[in-house]
């Protein structure tokens, strides 16, 4: 039983770590494209850009996503984290597409299906010699 | 310009994630509530190498933000995936692990990908 409620926490804390990751990377890339300074490596224009809402909405739920993900780390080894958050590269194509009107082609599709499929082939490879616990 | 972004993205990405990855398993496990978050902010604030995968974050995050700028979402996303990649050469030659002909296939299959989504 208890072993049942960790593993729906996990897939709870999965949720929304994916949640977070759409919602930050979608209002990010909207607001960075309506600041007009053209990114560079002065510091300053980083800081300024994060005067954008859009930008700070994206950054806020973006560091969220980053201790969700830490937390979700704690939860579960590396090998099932990697796959299973690689739907996420598919996600951002598809708000891409829908949210940021972006053109999409075949090819790209086709480029992300394949990053999908890699990246599920390489996370469930286990890398490290935990199985200690779980 | 977008290709050194995303190598940044990457080289920033992998660092941070065997750090963080590495550190969290010797933290144990943590909890999604405010008092949890705040518990895990002080647990970074005392770790070093935590710290430093953190940085490796913040690093990673400025590209983006630079990439997103100029780039779709659609291409800057899936781009980042090469990190896969990275982390499997690094495994092979850097940790001298024996590296398996899936997590080979998967790095080379991943490749492939970003090089169709830049393209």
């Amino acid at each position: 039983m208890t072993k049942r409620r960790s593993s729906l926490k996990t897939w709870a804390v999965l949720l929304l770590f994916l949640a977070l990751k759409a919602g930050g990377n979608s209002a990010m890339a909207w607001g960075m494209k309506h600041v007009p300074e053209q990114m560079s490596m002065d510091p300053t224009l980083y800081i300024r850009a994060m005067l954008n809402p859009y930008v700070a909405l994206g950054i806020v739920a973006l560091i969220l996503a980053l201790l969700t993900r830490m937390a979700l780390l704690s939860l579960a080894d590396l090998s099932f984290v990697l796959p299973v958050t690689a739907i996420g590269y598919v996600i951002s194509v598809f708000i891409g597409k829908v949210f940021l009107h972006e053109t999409v082609t075949h090819q790209r599709w086709l480029g992300t299906v394949l990053i999908f499929a890699g990246a599920i082939l390489v996370g469930t490879t286990s890398r490290d010699k935990t199985g200690d616990e779980a | 310009m977008k290709w050194i972004l995303v190598v940044a993205i990457v080289i920033a990405t992998v660092a941070s994630d065997l750090l963080q990855s590495y550190e969290m398993k010797q933290v144990g496990e943590q909890s999604v509530s405010a008092h949890g978050f705040a518990r895990l902010l002080q647990t970074i604030a005392q770790r070093r190498l935590l710290i430093l995968g953190v940085a490796g974050n913040a690093v990673s995050f400025f590209a983006f933000m630079a990439l997103v700028q100029r780039e779709p979402l659609s291409f800057a996303v899936p781009a980042s995936a090469a990190s896969y990649v990275l982390e499997t050469v690094l495994a092979k030659f850097v940790l001298h692990e024996r590296i398996g002909t899936r997590r080979a296939a998967g790095a080379m299959i991943v490749l492939a990908g970003v090089v169709l989504v830049g393209g």
